[in-house]
Parts: structure tokens; C-alpha cells; sequence
């Protein structure tokens, strides 16, 4: 049987590629994209977790992130919207009226 | 084992495809190999006995924020030819950085691995050893449990979705509708 | 391989061959029912009647030319087509369609028909469903035209909008039943109040049978509601850089929707394979369910050429404003009263 372990590993490669999405790519979409791929790592870790412990709350826990996942892609996009209609980019680089 | 074969192929799927969404210049390519990762991890949340999961993963990852994603990629008909330039330009893709980094992660990852394969009762014991499946994939014992134990942040939830709903509105609205 | 599983395997095989010719099927009904509404023969000349014309068609669009226009998006333009017709058959999956059954005394243990039984099959359905959209969202874009892509914009707006209250009537469903499994649903509709009056669902939530016909036939974009391939504004919409057997997998997957939906409306509202005592003891459900599903589609067609075409924000408004509200106050009424009626 697979332990434990397989899926935490599983879990924090998924995490790992989500990081280097954000800092790497230049392109707030995938930037986006990539925060979804680390939450969906820790809900992997949630539901292994409690399966391991013969309990039903990782899986709850899961719908709350799944909740917040969905409500932060509804505002971020609406923000990219935004940002795009006064720059005409999705450079994260181009917003930067605000530093000196 | 079919089990066994059963989740290295899904963890598989999902760490590739995950991999190629960031190693991806066209936004659009990059949503749905995001939509393949999710459909693996779906697959993955039924080797740990919970369908529903699995079932609101698809319905509400790749059913709902997906669509969305691609909505507002083809609504802005998103640039992707300078995406290459703007890569060629990060700070963090200078040989010197991207060594270091590289580096770094690659530590970060064996020595995380090396933990988690140290602890044996993560090791030893199988991730399905405690617990009856019946009980644990049942939808009711789910139900019972967020509507009792989980109320208050159930309730919270929904007072958030309210609030993103009302921001998304005003962040999208356009100047002249105000 | 021992019978029992032979048997599973030809039921599954069974659904597949139903469901391919449902599709053909459907593009005869739809002919033959517009050309009676509109007063004449419709096909005619292949085989006697016109029933060997889907035939004809398939045979026709295999012999043309599969053409790519020069922007389109390689991979995704091939993509998208198969993506909705998987989705399409995958949707029939968990849609039981028959009481178990031992095949007449075949069998020691009876066997349940339908591709499979799955605890969450509401959802699963569900699911797949709306996975679909996608089919169509990635045509629009990667045909590189403006009509396609309005198509894909306009289907996946239209589809997310739907979709709630789509979601929401199937929850008062599974209150009711108290249960996400379509077989479990289709078993709490046996028998008759009374003594006459069937025990469907369709008695218990009116309202939730009109929203969810509704909502069904906004799901599969069919008229009133077929904005995607709107003729007189889109040429054809998501579809109009199509051709051949590219082109005929989008209606085949428009098709085999429109029997999903009706199958599931069956298993929900209608009492699924109940209904006819006589005909469940002989162990031939099935052909209830078969009669309950044509009249459903039947209705589809008849819609389809009764009704004009909506404007595309009064499509939006009608969703929004009126659908989902209503499937919403749906939802509160039915779990009111089901505390009630238990107290």
C-alpha cells in the first residue's frame, strides 16, 4: 500500500512548481495559475492527512480553500481587467507608478 | 498492484503537467494543462477515499475558475509574443541567479524528501490504514460534520463569497459606467 | 472471463451503441418534426421515408475535405471537437437507465443496467456536463475568427450562468431522495400515492422540473437559447471554421447532451424505469424509460422550432435575475417544508 509520505511528497512537488511559477513567469495569468497549483498542494496534504487519520475534517478543510480559491480568482482576474485596460499589459513589471 | 501503479500514474500526470503550465508561454496552453493536473488530483483524492472531493475538484476547479480563467484570456486576448522578451529580462533568469536558485530548490527538495522518508510512521504505516473507508467517503458523515463542528466557518465562507462577488463587480465595471 | 463480467461489459457496450444512434436518430426526428411544423416532408429520397438520411449526412461530411484556417491554433483546433464528444458520452456514464435485473432468470445475482453505479453519480454527471463547455470555449478561440470567438465567449458565459440554477434544482432533488446516487433516487419514486398517482418527483418539485428543462436547454445550447451558433448574427458561431468529421462531432455532441439531460430528467423528475407495474415485474423498465426520454426529447425538438431566439442580455438577465432566484427560493421552500412535514 502507498504510505503517507508518497502523497506529502507528491504534495510538496506541486507546491514547489506553484512557487517557481510565480516568481519566474512575467505574465499575471500565470502568476494566477500558479498560486491555484500551491493551493491545490496543500489540499492534497489536507485530504492525506485526514485520510490517514481516519477523520472527515481534511476533506471539509478542503472545501474552505476551495471556497477561497475560487473567490480570489473571481477579484484577481477582476483586478487583471483592470490593470490591463490602463497598461495594456499583463507585465507584473509595467504597475510600477508606485515605486521610486 | 493496481493500486500502487494507479497513483504513480496520477501523481505523475499532475507533476508534469503542473511543471509544463509554468514552462508555457501561451496562457492558453498553460489553463488546460492545469485542467489535466486537476483532473490527476482528482483521481488522486479517490485513491484517498473521498469522491466528493474529487467530484467538487472537477466541478469546481475545472468547471468553474478554469472557465473563467479562459474567459478572461480570451476577453483580453492576453500578448503572448512579449512574454518572451519579459522573460529574457528577469532578474531571476541571469545565469548566476538561476544557478544559486536552482540550487537551492534542488536542496530544499532532496531534504524534504529525506525527512519525510525518515519519520516511519509515515513510511511504514499505509495511508489507508486508520479510519473505515465506508464512513469516511460517505457524503453524509461529510455533511454531518460542516454543518455541526464547521458552522461558524461555513457561514464565513459565505459572507467571503459575498464580498468577492461585490469587488469583483466594482473592479471590472468600467470608468464611464460610474 | 466468467458471465457476470461479459454481461457488464455488453451492458456498457449497449450504452455506447444506443447513444451513437440516438444521435442519428435525433438528426432524423429533428427533420422529419420541423418539416411537419412547418408543413412539409422534410427528407425524403434516401431509403423509404427519409430514414436512411443521417446515413447519407455522415457518409457525405466523411468524403469532404478537413479543412485548417492558416491562424488557427494547431493542436487546440483538433482538440476541441473531440473534447466535447467525450465529454457527451462520458456525461451517460453514470446515468442508470434500467432496474437490476438477472436477464429473465440468466443470472443468480442481478445485475444493474447502466454503464455504472457510482454513489455520487448526480454529481458526476454534473461534472462531466460541464466540462463540455470547453469543447466549445477552445473552437471559438482557436479557429482564429471573430464569429467563433464570440461563439466561445457567448457559451462560456451562458453555460456558467446555468449552471447554478442547474446545480440548485438538483440539490432540492437529492434533499428529497436523501441521496447523491441516481439509482437511490430512481428507487425513492417507485409506487403511487393513492394508489394512482405515481410517486415522481415531478408531483413534489413543479417548479424545479420547469427550471431544470430550462436551465437543460440553455446547458446543451439549444434554441431559444442557442447563442454560440446564433445563424443570423455568428454565420455559424464557434463551429463556422469547421469541416468534415470535425464539423459533425460538435452537433453528434450536441446530440448525445440533449439525451443526457433528458435521461437525468427522467432519473429525477419522471420515476426513472417506474411507473408501468406490469411492464417493471416482466423486468422491461427500460422500455419505460426509453418512451419518458423520447417524449422529453420530443419536447427539445418541438422548443427548438415553436420559439424565437432571445437577445443575448435578456438571456443574461433571464438567468440571473429570474432562474437562479427562483431556483434558489425552490431550494429554501423544499427544505421548509420537509422540516415540517418531519416535525
Amino acid at each position: 500500500m502507498i504510505p503517507l509520505s508518497h502523497y506529502l511528497i507528491v504534495s510538496a512537488a506541486l507546491f514547489a512548481i506553484g512557487t517557481a511559477g510565480v516568481f519566474l513567469r512575467r505574465n499575471l495569468i500565470t502568476i494566477l495559475l500558479s498560486v491555484e497549483i500551491m493551493l491545490n498542494a496543500v489540499n492534497l496534504t489536507f485530504v492525506a492527512f485526514g485520510r490517514s487519520q481516519g477523520t472527515v475534517d481534511g476533506q471539509i478543510i478542503t472545501f474552505f480553500v476551495m471556497t477561497v480559491a475560487a473567490a480570489e480568482a473571481a477579484v484577481g482576474l477582476a483586478i487583471v481587467i483592470a490593470l490591463f485596460r490602463h497598461r495594456e499589459s499583463l507585465n507584473p513589471d509595467a504597475f510600477t507608478s508606485l515605486k521610486w | 498492484m493496481p493500486d500502487t501503479l494507479l497513483f504513480y500514474v496520477l501523481s505523475g500526470v499532475a507533476i508534469v503537467a503542473s511543471a509544463l503550465v509554468i514552462g508555457q508561454r501561451n496562457p492558453m496552453y498553460s489553463i488546460m494543462l492545469l485542467i489535466v493536473s486537476f483532473g490527476a488530483l482528482a483521481g488522486l483524492y479517490i485513491t484517498l477515499d473521498a469522491p466528493f472531493v474529487a467530484v467538487a475538484q472537477i466541478i469546481v476547479y475545472a468547471g468553474a475558475i478554469m472557465v473563467l480563467f479562459l474567459f478572461v484570456v480570451m476577453l483580453l486576448n492576453a500578448p503572448q509574443e512579449d512574454a518572451a522578451e519579459w522573460d529574457r529580462t528577469h532578474p531571476l533568469r541571469r545565469p548566476g541567479m538561476a544557478r544559486v536558485g536552482a540550487l537551492l530548490a534542488g536542496l530544499l527538495i532532496i531534504q524534504l524528501a529525506w525527512a519525510l522518508m525518515r519519520v516511519s510512521a509515515l513510511v511504514e504505516a499505509p495511508v489507508a490504514g486508520r479510519g473505515d473507508a465506508a464512513a469516511i467517503s460517505s457524503v453524509r458523515a461529510l455533511g454531518r460534520v460542516l454543518f455541526t463542528d464547521y458552522l461558524f466557518a461555513f457561514e464565513a465562507t459565505s459572507i467571503l463569497i459575498l464580498v468577492a462577488m461585490v469587488g469583483a463587480v466594482v473592479l471590472a465595471r468600467r470608468e464611464a459606467d460610474r | 472471463m466468467d458471465l457476470r463480467f461479459a454481461i457488464q461489459l455488453g451492458i456498457i457496450g449497449l450504452t455506447f451503441f444506443m447513444l451513437v444512434n440516438a444521435s442519428a436518430l435525433l438528426v432524423l426526428a429533428e427533420r422529419k418534426i420541423m418539416g411537419f411544423m412547418q408543413q412539409r416532408y422534410g427528407p425524403y429520397l434516401v431509403g423509404p421515408h427519409g430514414v436512411l438520411q443521417p446515413l447519407a449526412d455522415i457518409l457525405k461530411l466523411l468524403f469532404k475535405e478537413e479543412l485548417r484556417p492558416k491562424g488557427a491554433d494547431k493542436w487546440l483546433f483538433t482538440l476541441a471537437p473531440i473534447i466535447s464528444v467525450t465529454a457527451a458520452f462520458a456525461a451517460f456514464a453514470a446515468v442508470p437507465w434500467g432496474a437490476e435485473t438477472t436477464l429473465f432468470g440468466l443470472l443468480d445475482t442481478p445485475v444493474k443496467l447502466g454503464a455504472s453505479d457510482i454513489n455520487v453519480g448526480v454529481l458526476v454527471v454534473f461534472a462531466i456536463t460541464s466540462m463540455g463547455v470547453y469543447g466549445i470555449v477552445l473552437a471559438g478561440w482557436s479557429s482564429n475568427s471573430k464569429y467563433s470567438l464570440l461563439g466561445g465567449l457567448r457559451s462560456s458565459a451562458q453555460m456558467i450562468s446555468y449552471e447554478l440554477a442547474y446545480a440548485t434544482t438538483l440539490a432540492s432533488v437529492v434533499m428529497l431522495a436523501g441521496s447523491l446516487s441516481l439509482r437511490e433516487v430512481v428507487d425513492a419514486q417507485a409506487g403511487a400515492w393513492w394508489g394512482f398517482i405515481p410517486r415522481w418527483y415531478l408531483f413534489l418539485q413543479p417548479a424545479g422540473f420547469i427550471i431544470y428543462v430550462i436551465a437543460g436547454v440553455a446547458e446543451t445550447n439549444r434554441a431559444p437559447f442557442d447563442f454560440p451558433e446564433a445563424e443570423q448574427e455568428l454565420v455559424a458561431g464557434y463551429n463556422t471554421e469547421y469541416s468534415s468529421v470535425r464539423f459533425a462531432l460538435f452537433p453528434q455532441a450536441e446530440y448525445i447532451n440533449m439525451a443526457t439531460m433528458s435521461a437525468v430528467a427522467t432519473d429525477l423528475y419522471l420515476g426513472g424505469w417506474h411507473g408501468v407495474p406490469f411492464l417493471t415485474a416482466l423486468g422491461l423498465g427500460w422500455l419505460v424509460f426509453l418512451a419518458k426520454v423520447g417524449v422529453l426529447l420530443f419536447t427539445y425538438i418541438w422548443v427548438r422550432w415553436t420559439v424565437p431566439r432571445y437577445r443575448y442580455d435578456q438571456l443574461m438577465q433571464f438567468g440571473w435575475k429570474w432562474l437562479f432566484p427562483a431556483s434558489v427560493i425552490n431550494l429554501i421552500v423544499t427544505a421548509a417544508l420537509m422540516l415540517a412535514l418531519h416535525a
